[in-house]
C-alpha cells in the first residue's frame, strides 16, 4: 500500500505522532475493513440519527431504530458482541463523505440506491433493508382494505409532488375517480387530513407513519395501505475497493431475511441448531458444511446476529411496526414468500 | 487647515436659548423619577412607550410560561391542547438534554463531572486563591473530569468518547479548547515575534488563513477531511479530531491577544536579561510571559467566553452537546413541536454559564485596574 | 582554529538549523499525509481534479435567490452559494450595524428604563451561542401561522410560516443599480468638499455646498432611474390559493439566519459602539455643551469622530466573524456557500477540491473585509498637522 520510503518515514514520525493515536493503537500492516474493525474492536455505523423507526436516540440516550439494529447485527457477527458499535450521526451531506475519507466502516443511514451514487461516487451499495416509496394513510373507519376501494375519495396530497404522479397513474391503472385537495403546506395538510377534509393522504410510508404517531388524534384510528408506489430501496453502503468487505454486510442482511424466513428468532436459535435442515444448519454455522472462511468470519457468525439482534422480522417489528410507535405495515418489505421483496439467496 | 476653514459655522446656541432653565431637584423618589425617566418630553414619551409596552407583554409572557404551562405529560398528549408552553418535554427529556448518549446508569458520573466544573468555576472566581494554586486547581479538575469520564479504572466502567454527550461533553471540549489552545496561541505569538524569518512567516501564515476561515470549515476539514490524510492504523478519534479543530481556531485568535501583551513588554525588560545572560527560552519564561500575559487577561476572558459559545459548532458534527442532543431529542416525533420551549431551556442553560464567565472577567478587570493603581 | 566560536555555537548558524529542521519536518509530514491521501483516494475510488466543476450538478437548490436548476454545473452551484452567503451577510451586516448603534446609544441614555433594557438585550444576545439563537429563530418562524392565516401588515407584507413576502419593485434591477450608483456617488462627495475647501482658502464663499453634495450623492442614481423610464411599478403579494404570488419572498430559513447573525452581533456592535462614545474624554463633550453645542451637533461633530478609532478595528473582526459565521446556515438548511460545498462534495466526490474551493472564498471575503476596514481606518486616523 505504501511505498518503502514511505514506511521508512512514517516509522520515524509514529514516535512523534504516537500522542496523537488513540489508545487502541493498531498493527501497522491492517488493510481491509474487516482487519481494522478487528483491531479497533468496534465497528462505525454512519447514522441519519434523527429518523424515527431508522435510527433515533430514546429519551435515555439509547440509539434505537431498524439502521441501527442492522449495525448491531454486523457488530455481533464480526466481533461477537452487538453493543461494540459506535454510531456516527450525519446528516445527508456527509454520510457518504464520512464512508469515503474512511471514518466509518458502513454507512447504514438508509440511502436509496440510485445508478448515479452507485457509479460515480466509489461506493458500493449492498442488498436493500427497506423499500419505502409512496403509501396512502386513511382512517381506519372508512373500512378501506386496498387502494381499489378508494373510488369516490378526496385526497390531501402537496401541489408537484410525486404524490400528484402517484394518485394519476392509480387512477388509470384501477380505473377508479379520485378528487385531489391540493394543499401545499405540510402542517395544513395534516390538519386538512385528520380534520376530516380529506379521506387518504400520500406520501412515503416512513414519512406518513411518523405523522401518524405524531399528529393523529389517536394513532389507532388510522391505517397505511399496503399497496406502495415508486422506488426507494434503502440499504447499507460500503466503501468500493473491499470486495470481502461488501459480502460480509450483503450476507449478514441476507442471514437476517433467510433467518425469518426459516422461522429462526432470537428466542429460538438455540432449538433450531438442532434442526435437521441442511439450510438452516449451514445458517446457524452447525455441522460440517458450516463455514464461514469465505467471509473471514468463524461459521457462527449469523447465529450471534440472530441471537443477539434477532432475525429482520423482529427488528421491523420493534422499530417500524406494530412493537413501536409507527405501526408500519410490512407491505412490500415481507418476505417474498408473502409477496413482498425480501430475498435471500439461498444459504 | 482646511477643517479649521469648514468649521467657521458656529454651532452655539446664541441669544436667550442660550440660558439653560436651573437643574431639576435630583432628590426623593420623585425626583429620580424626573431625573431618570421623565427628564425631556421625548424621555417621557419613550417611557410611557416602553412602560406600556412591557405592561402588555408581561401577562401574556407570564400566562404563557408559568399559568397555563404543562408541566407534566407522559407522552405528550396533555400538552397538545395546553394553551401554554410545553414543558413537559424538558421533564420527559432532561437526562437526554444534559447527557446525551452517556450510559444512563453511569450518568451520575455526569453529573458530577458538571458539579466538579462549576465548584472549580466558583473557587477561582474570588481573589482568596493564588494564581498557582488555579492553576493546579484546574489542573487537577481537568484530570478528574476526564478520569470520570473515561472510566476504565477500578469501580468504574470504561465509557467510550463517542457515548460522551450533553453538558459533561460541553465541559469537556471547551476546558480541551482552553487548555490546548492556550500554550499553542503562546507558541504561535511567540513565532510571530521571533527574530527567525522563516518560523514567522509560518506563524504568520497559520494565524491569519485560521482567523480567515469559518470556525465550521475548520471543524469540518478536521472532523471529515483528515482522516484521508492519514492511514487506517493512526486514525484518531472523532471527539479528539473536533478537539483539535477547536483548539487550533482558539490558538489562532488567541495568539493575537498574546501578541499585543508581547508588544507591551518595554524592550529594556528582554536586552536587560539577555544582559544578564539568560537564554531566549529563561528569558521568555521568566520575564517577558509573565508581564505580558498579565496584561492580556481581560481580553483573553473574552475569548473564553467564545471558546464556551463555540463548543456548540459539534452539533453540526453529530456530537451529542448540549445543543446537540437537544436537537435529537426533539426528533421523537411526539415532542417534535415543542421545540421551542426545549431551546428556550438551553438558552438559558448558556446564558447562566456565559454570564458567571463574564461576571467573572469584569471582577478579574477590576481586580487587576486596582493592583496596577495601588 | 582555538579562540574562533565554532560554527554550531554560532547563533545565527544555529537560528538557521532550527528553521531548516522546522521546514524539513513540516515538509514530511505534509508530503506523507499527501502521499497517505493518494494511496487512500485511489484505492476507494475518489474522485480528484477540478474537472467535476463543469459537471451537471444535479441537485436542486431550495432558497435562492438566484435561480439554479439541477442540469447547471457544480461550478454555477458554487456560485449561487456564494450569492446567497453574500446576500444574507450584506442585509445582517447593515442591520446588526444599525441595530447595535440603537442599542449602544440607548444603553448610555439618561432614561433609566430605556437603558436597563439595552442592556439586558446585550446580555442575552451577547451570552448565548449564536447557533442556539440561530436554531431558536428557525423554531418560531416554523411556528408562525400558514399562508392563509398569515399575518398581514395593511395587505402589504405578510408573514407566515413560509417565511415573509414584502412588497418589492418589479423592475428591481433597475433599483439594484442605482443603489450601486448611490455608493459611486457617495465617492463624489469628498473631492466635491476638498474643492470647495480650496475655494474657501482663496477667499471665496461658495453657498449651498449641503444641496451640492447631496445633488452629486443622488445624481447617477437618479439619471439611471430616468434613463430606465422611471419605472415605479411595485409587486405586492396577494394569496393566491394556498400560497403567495408576487412580491419578495423570505424564506423562514433566510430569515432566521439573518435574524440570528444580526441579533448577536448587533450585541457586541453596541459594546463597541458605547466604549467608543466613553472613550471620547468628558472634557470634550462638557466643553461642546459649554459653549452650547445642540445635541445632534456635539454628537456629529465632536463625539463620533473621535469615537470612529476606536469603534473601527473591533467593528471590523466583529463584521468578519458574521460573514464567517453565515456559514451556521448549514443547520437550518440555508443553502449558502458552507451548504452547497457540503452538498457538492458529497454528490461529485471532488471533497479536497471542494473544500479548497469553499476556504479560498472565504479567506478572499475576510481579505477584502480587512482592507475595507484598513482603508476606514486611515480614513479616521488623527491628522496630524
Amino acid at each position: 500500500m505504501l511505498n518503502p520510503a514511505c514506511k521508512r518515514l512514517l516509522g520515524a514520525l509514529v514516535p512523534t505522532l504516537a500522542f496523537l493515536a488513540p489508545v487502541t493503537a493498531q498493527p501497522a500492516d491492517a488493510g481491509p475493513t474487516l482487519e481494522a474493525v478487528k483491531a479497533r474492536g468496534t465497528l462505525v455505523c454512519a447514522v441519519n440519527g434523527s429518523r424515527p423507526g431508522f435510527s433515533v436516540v430514546d429519551s435515555k440516550g439509547e440509539w434505537t431504530g431498524l439502521e441501527v439494529d442492522v449495525c448491531r447485527a454486523i457488530a455481533a457477527a464480526v466481533l461477537g458482541d452487538s453493543s461494540k458499535t459506535q454510531f456516527v450521526k450525519t446528516t445527508t451531506q456527509t454520510r457518504l463523505t464520512v464512508l469515503q475519507t474512511g471514518e466509518v466502516d458502513v454507512t447504514v443511514s438508509n440511502v436509496t440506491w440510485t445508478y448515479g451514487r452507485d457509479a460515480d461516487l466509489g461506493l458500493d451499495f449492498v442488498t436493500p433493508t427497506f423499500y419505502d416509496g409512496q403509501g396512502f394513510l386513511v382512517p381506519r373507519k372508512l373500512g378501506v382494505k386496498s387502494v381499489k376501494d378508494l373510488d369516490g375519495a378526496s385526497i390531501c396530497v402537496r401541489p408537484g409532488s410525486t404524490s400528484e404522479r402517484i394518485i394519476a397513474d392509480v387512477q388509470a391503472k384501477y380505473r377508479i375517480k379520485i378528487t385531489l385537495v391540493v394543499i401545499e403546506d405540510q402542517k395544513e395538510l395534516n390538519t386538512a387530513f385528520f380534520g376530516g377534509r380529506c379521506d387518504s393522504f400520500v406520501q412515503t410510508t416512513s414519512g406518513l407513519s411518523a405523522i401518524r404517531a405524531a399528529v393523529a388524534p389517536n394513532p389507532d384510528d388510522y391505517v397505511i395501505l399496503p399497496e406502495i408506489f415508486g422506488k426507494d430501496p434503502m440499504g447499507p453502503v460500503v466503501r468500493q475497493g473491499d470486495p470481502q468487505w461488501r459480502d460480509i454486510v450483503q450476507w449478514i442482511v441476507f442471514a437476517l431475511f433467510e433467518a425469518e424466513e426459516r422461522g429462526v428468532t432470537s428466542a429460538n436459535v438455540d432449538q433450531m441448531r438442532e434442526s435437521k435442515e441442511a439450510e438452516t444448519q449451514r445458517l446457524l454455522g452447525v455441522g460440517t458444511g458450516a463455514t464461514g472462511k469465505g467471509l473471514g468470519l468463524d461459521p457462527q457468525w449469523a447465529y450471534r446476529a440472530i441471537k443477539q439482534v434477532g432475525n429482520y422480522a423482529e427488528i421491523y417489528d420493534r422499530s417500524l411496526g406494530d412493537g413501536s410507535k409507527l405501526k408500519l405495515g410490512r407491505g412490500i418489505n415481507a418476505q417474498w414468500t408473502n409477496g413482498g421483496l425480501l430475498y435471500a439467496p439461498p444459504f | 487647515m482646511a477643517t479649521g476653514t469648514a468649521a467657521c459655522r458656529s454651532f452655539a446656541i446664541a441669544g436667550t436659548g442660550a440660558i439653560r432653565p436651573p437643574p431639576p431637584a435630583r432628590r426623593g423618589t420623585l425626583g429620580w423619577l424626573r431625573a431618570n425617566l421623565f427628564a425631556t418630553p421625548l424621555d417621557g414619551a419613550v417611557t410611557l412607550a416602553l412602560a406600556a409596552a412591557i405592561a402588555w407583554l408581561a401577562p401574556k409572557a407570564l400566562a404563557w410560561a408559568v399559568l397555563d404551562a404543562v408541566w407534566w405529560a407522559p407522552d405528550g398528549r396533555a400538552c397538545r391542547d395546553a394553551a401554554g408552553a410545553c414543558w413537559a418535554v424538558i421533564t420527559e427529556k432532561h437526562r437526554l438534554i444534559l447527557f446525551g448518549t452517556y450510559p444512563y446508569a453511569e450518568q451520575w458520573r455526569g453529573a458530577l463531572v458538571v458539579l466538579l466544573f462549576v465548584a472549580m468555576l466558583a473557587a477561582s472566581a474570588g481573589p482568596w486563591l493564588a494564581a498557582r494554586a488555579k492553576l493546579w486547581g484546574w489542573a487537577a479538575t481537568a484530570l478528574a473530569i476526564l478520569v470520570l469520564m473515561l472510566g476504565g479504572v477500578p469501580g468504574l466502567e470504561p465509557v467510550g468518547t463517542h457515548l460522551w454527550g450533553g453538558l459533561p461533553l460541553t465541559i469537556v471540549i471547551f476546558i480541551g479548547t482552553v487548555a490546548g489552545g492556550m500554550p499553542l496561541a503562546v507558541l504561535l505569538a511567540l513565532a510571530r515575534q521571533s527574530e527567525l524569518p522563516i518560523l514567522r512567516a509560518l506563524a504568520v501564515g497559520v494565524i491569519e488563513v485560521v482567523r480567515g476561515l469559518p470556525l465550521l470549515a475548520v471543524l469540518f476539514v478536521a472532523s471529515l477531511i483528515f482522516p484521508l490524510f492519514v492511514p487506517v492504523e493512526l486514525q484518531i478519534d472523532k471527539l479528539l479530531r473536533a478537539e483539535i479543530g477547536m483548539i487550533i481556531f482558539f490558538g489562532a485568535y488567541a495568539a493575537e491577544i498574546v501578541r499585543g501583551g508581547l508588544q507591551a513588554v518595554a524592550a529594556g525588560q528582554r536586552e536587560a536579561a539577555a544582559a544578564l545572560g539568560l537564554g531566549y527560552w529563561p528569558r521568555t519564561r521568566l520575564v517577558v510571559l509573565p508581564q505580558a500575559l498579565a496584561t492580556v487577561v481581560p481580553p483573553l476572558l473574552g475569548d473564553v467566553i467564545r471558546a464556551f459559545k463555540n463548543t456548540t459548532y459539534v452539533a453540526i458534527l453529530g456530537l451529542f452537546d448540549v445543543l446537540g442532543a437537544t436537537k435529537v431529542a426533539l426528533d421523537d416525533p411526539a415532542w417534535s413541536r415543542h421545540a421551542a420551549e426545549a431551546y428556550l431551556f438551553i438558552f438559558l442553560l448558556y446564558l447562566v454559564f456565559c454570564l458567571a464567565f463574564s461576571r467573572w472577567g469584569m471582577a478579574v478587570e477590576r481586580r487587576l485596574a486596582r493592583r496596577r493603581r495601588g | 582554529m582555538t579562540g574562533r566560536t565554532p560554527p554550531w555555537r554560532s547563533a545565527g548558524v544555529r537560528a538557521t538549523a532550527y528553521q531548516l529542521a522546522v521546514v524539513a519536518v513540516l515538509i514530511g509530514v505534509a508530503a506523507w499525509m499527501t502521499d497517505t491521501a493518494r494511496h487512500a483516494m485511489q484505492e476507494r475510488g475518489i474522485a480528484s481534479g477540478f474537472d467535476f466543476l463543469l459537471d451537471r450538478a444535479g441537485f436542486a437548490i431550495g432558497h435562492a435567490f438566484f435561480a439554479f436548476s439541477p442540469d447547471e454545473s457544480y461550478l454555477r452551484a458554487f456560485v449561487v452559494g456564494v450569492g446567497n452567503t453574500l446576500v444574507v451577510a450584506a442585509a445582517s451586516l447593515v442591520a446588526a450595524s444599525l441595530l447595535g448603534l440603537a442599542v449602544g446609544l440607548a444603553r448610555l441614555s439618561g432614561n433609566w428604563l430605556l437603558a436597563r433594557i439595552a442592556g439586558l438585550y446585550v446580555e442575552l444576545f451577547r451570552n448565548t451561542p449564536m447557533l442556539v439563537q440561530i436554531v431558536f429563530w428557525y423554531t418560531l418562524c416554523t411556528l408562525m401561522p400558514a399562508p392563509r392565516q398569515a399575518w398581514s401588515l395593511f395587505d402589504l407584507a405578510f408573514a407566515s410560516n413560509r417565511g415573509l413576502l414584502l412588497p418589492w419593485p418589479e423592475r428591481a434591477g433597475v433599483f439594484a443599480v442605482a443603489g450601486c450608483l448611490v455608493v459611486l456617488g457617495a465617492g463624489l462627495v469628498p473631492p466635491l468638499y476638498r474643492w470647495v475647501d480650496r475655494l474657501r482658502r482663496r477667499g471665496r464663499r461658495p453657498r449651498a455646498v449641503g444641496g451640492l453634495a447631496l445633488a452629486a450623492l443622488l445624481a447617477p442614481a437618479v439619471l439611471w432611474w430616468a434613463a430606465a423610464g422611471f419605472p415605479t411599478a411595485w409587486s405586492v403579494p396577494r394569496l393566491r390559493g394556498f400560497n403567495f404570488a408576487g412580491g419578495l419572498a423570505l424564506s423562514p430559513e433566510f430569515l432566521a439566519l439573518f435574524l440570528g447573525l444580526s441579533c448577536y452581533i448587533a450585541a457586541f456592535v453596541a459594546e463597541i459602539v458605547r466604549a467608543g462614545i466613553l472613550s471620547v474624554g468628558r472634557g470634550q463633550i462638557e466643553a461642546a455643551e459649554t459653549i452650547g453645542l445642540a445635541r445632534g451637533d456635539l454628537y456629529r461633530k465632536v463625539v463620533f469622530p473621535q469615537a470612529m478609532r476606536v469603534i473601527v478595528p473591533p467593528l471590523a473582526a466583529q463584521y468578519i466573524s458574521l460573514v464567517k459565521n453565515s456559514s451556521l446556515g448549514v443547520a437550518i438548511g440555508y443553502p449558502d456557500l458552507f451548504s452547497v460545498t457540503n452538498t457538492v462534495l458529497t454528490l461529485s466526490g471532488n471533497t479536497i477540491e471542494a473544500i479548497a474551493i469553499m476556504a479560498l472564498v472565504y479567506l478572499t471575503l475576510a481579505l477584502a473585509i480587512g482592507f475595507l476596514a484598513d482603508l476606514a481606518n486611515r480614513a479616521v486616523r488623527i491628522r496630524e498637522r
